[in-house]
């Protein structure tokens, strides 16, 4: 939901800017949060402070002049620098968001070391880094990681692309809605894992029963969201649009398709997601290598290092290629919002 | 600035409202907002079209620029129909409607007629731009303007278009009061510069008196009993040239008489002050 916040934002901060000015001063010590995201905003809402007095019939001057309400903040009543927060920072964001795991890092360590829990329940960090070590020794590691990611990627292309054509289809046409948005409603009440022994059938045990069940898992975020967000365009904007000559094609390149790139970004990172998801529930059931093989394989030998290295490994790749969406998303964002 | 007249400016053409009427769709039946109204703008006139709140002025102006369908009668501009979406007019929304991810100078390009050469669209963008004062900011988007900026930029945008009628909806409603009046004498210096038929719907009576050549009121009848609808109350022609004098004695009067057909008590009989009436009422 962190796309529907920041959409929200780019709404009100676009809005029809009613006595904007005043409250430029009210809001000023309160938005130190949103200071970071705002920044490049901030800088050229001071570069329009400092632009001054225009020379078109004085119009501006107050205007110019102006403190604006993004951003500027802080230097407004009181003419103190602003001053970053310690939350605002990024090596306290960094430091903060890799405590908690150091924690049980250590929490993990102590308890499997003092005997607490048998190792054949929680074997220790030291074991499960070894067991990865071996693994990587013998060439599977690499092998396995490879794989599960290839699964991925190209079940989410597949899923994301169809969701972003059906989505287009059912979000802008009022007939695609009323004859696909039903049926596709219903499929998509169905559990990831019911599709499993169907695909097997079809598809037989091999890289497309997997591909096709990530493909179906990365499907439904972006359609659904992408829908709505073409529905939901901005019916203002529309009205503007339509009345400055845009229909048809035009309407949709110019003002449909930009209003819906930040949700459909934060669509495609929610598939992104799913399709780790769906990838483990694709390699649980039946396959020779990947990351959900070896949780499965290491779950019949009992070699309980070895799932916690699949679990630690899946925890990482996914927050991994998350972030790299996450920047996109950001870039997204700013662009086009 | 000097307000040079620019080639690209089309001429004004006029505007006629013959018996419009239109009525929205309820669930309790259709709800009449507005009835009979006849009513002939000029080519090249500044009309403001004054009213209490939902009384229908918005529906006029949108009507008249083919956003818009009457129930029955018939709008023209040149004496033939409104289309959809007309390409004859342009429009000035009540809030700026900006694209928030497109530059100041791009939203303005949105408003040039299809078809215009790119480095003419871009000079006629400049142009306009030096125009409402925003030249500097052509490069910044919509969300780092001030509301005024913001609202510069949506005429400038109607402008582009070249419009043989500009419609305006409460432009300037949103803005903080002296932002307005910067706003109001910028729009007088536009029509100076690119004289078109202009359309203005405003319910700031002083607004009215400052820039129109002829304001018209807008409302229903008092009476409960009444046809329900809002029709032409009152048609008032504007004594003086622009810009006029804001604090002139004149204005002032008129400015009671037109509140007083709005239905708003000036106080002015409760202090013993009683109306005067220097200028006759139209029709002479």
């Amino acid at each position: 939901m962190t796309a529907d916040a920041s959409r929200g934002d780019a709404l009100t901060s676009t809005g029809p800017g009613t006595g904007r000015a005043g409250a430029g001063l009210g809001r000023a010590g309160v938005t130190s949060v949103d200071r970071q995201s705002n920044a490049p905003v901030a800088d050229r809402g001071l570069a329009v402070a400092a632009a001054g007095p225009l020379g078109v019939s004085g119009i501006d001057r107050r205007e110019a002049s102006d403190p604006r309400a993004d951003g500027v903040g802080p230097a407004g009543p009181s003419g103190v620098a602003p001053r970053r927060r310690l939350v605002d920072r990024r090596w306290f964001r960094i430091a903060g968001g890799a405590l908690l795991p150091l924690v049980l890092l250590v929490a993990w360590q102590l308890a499997s070391t003092s005997g607490a829990v048998p190792v054949s329940m929680l074997p220790s960090p030291e074991m499960v880094w070894t067991a990865g070590v071996d693994l990587a020794e013998r060439g599977l590691l690499g092998l396995y990681i490879a794989i599960s990611t290839q699964r991925v990627f190209i079940g989410f292309a597949v899923g994301a692309a169809l969701g972003l054509v059906v989505g287009a289809v059912v979000g802008l046409s009022k007939l695609g809605d009323i004859l696909l948005s039903p049926t596709l409603g219903a499929i998509r009440a169905v559990p990831s894992l019911a599709w499993v022994p169907l695909l097997i059938l079809w598809l037989k045990i091999g890289e497309e029963s997997k591909v096709v069940l990530i493909a179906i898992g990365a499907f439904f975020p972006v359609y659904t969201i992408v829908a709505a967000a073409l529905r939901h365009v901005d019916r203002q904007l529309l009205e503007a649009g339509r009345a400055f000559g845009l229909r048809g094609v035009r309407l949709l390149s110019v003002v449909q398709l930009p209003a819906a790139v930040p949700s459909v970004v934060s669509a495609l990172r929610l598939a992104l997601a799913q399709s780790w998801l769906f990838l483990v529930a694709a390699e649980l059931i039946a396959s020779s290598m990947g990351l959900g093989f070896l949780l499965v394989d290491s779950g019949n030998n009992g070699r309980i290092d070895r799932i916690f290295l699949a679990i630690i490994l899946l925890a990482v790749l996914g927050k991994l290629t998350d972030a790299v969406v996450g920047l996109f998303e950001r870039w997204a964002v700013r662009k086009w919002a | 600035m000097p307000a040079t007249p620019t080639s690209t400016s089309a001429a004004a053409l006029p505007v006629e409202f013959r018996g419009v009427a239109r009525a929205f769709p309820t669930a309790a039946g259709a709800r009449p907002v507005l009835r009979d109204v006849d009513l002939v703008v000029e080519a090249g006139e500044i009309l403001a079209i004054l009213g209490p709140s939902g009384c229908g002025k918005s529906t006029l102006l949108r009507i008249a620029g083919g956003l818009d369908r009457p129930t029955s009668g018939r709008v023209t501009i040149a004496g033939s129909p409104v289309a959809d979406y007309d390409a004859r007019s342009a429009i000035g929304f009540q809030e700026p409607r900006l694209l928030p991810w497109r530059t100041v100078a791009q939203n303005v390009a949105l408003g040039l007629p299809r078809g215009t050469p790119r480095a003419a669209g871009r000079a006629h963008v400049a142009r306009l731009l030096e125009l409402v004062g925003l030249a500097e900011f052509a490069e910044h988007r919509p969300r780092e303007i001030s509301g005024g900026m913001a609202q510069r930029t949506s005429l400038a945008r109607a402008l582009a278009r070249s419009p043989h009628v500009l419609l305006l909806d409460e432009p300037f409603g949103a803005l903080d009061a002296l932002t307005r009046l910067r706003m109001q004498d910028l729009l007088l210096e536009v029509h100076a510069a690119e004289p078109t038929t202009v359309l203005l719907v405003t319910h700031d009576v002083d607004e009215a008196l400052q820039l129109a050549d002829r304001i018209v009121v807008l409302g229903a009848e008092a009476d409960t009993d009444a046809t329900p609808g809002a029709s032409i109350r009152q048609t008032v022609v504007v004594p003086g040239t622009r810009p006029r004098d804001r604090g002139s004695a004149e204005l002032a009067e008129l400015r009671g008489r037109l509140l007083d057909g709005l239905g708003i008590d000036r106080h002015g009989a409760a202090r013993g002050i009683q109306s005067t009436s220097t200028i006759p009422a139209f029709p002479y």
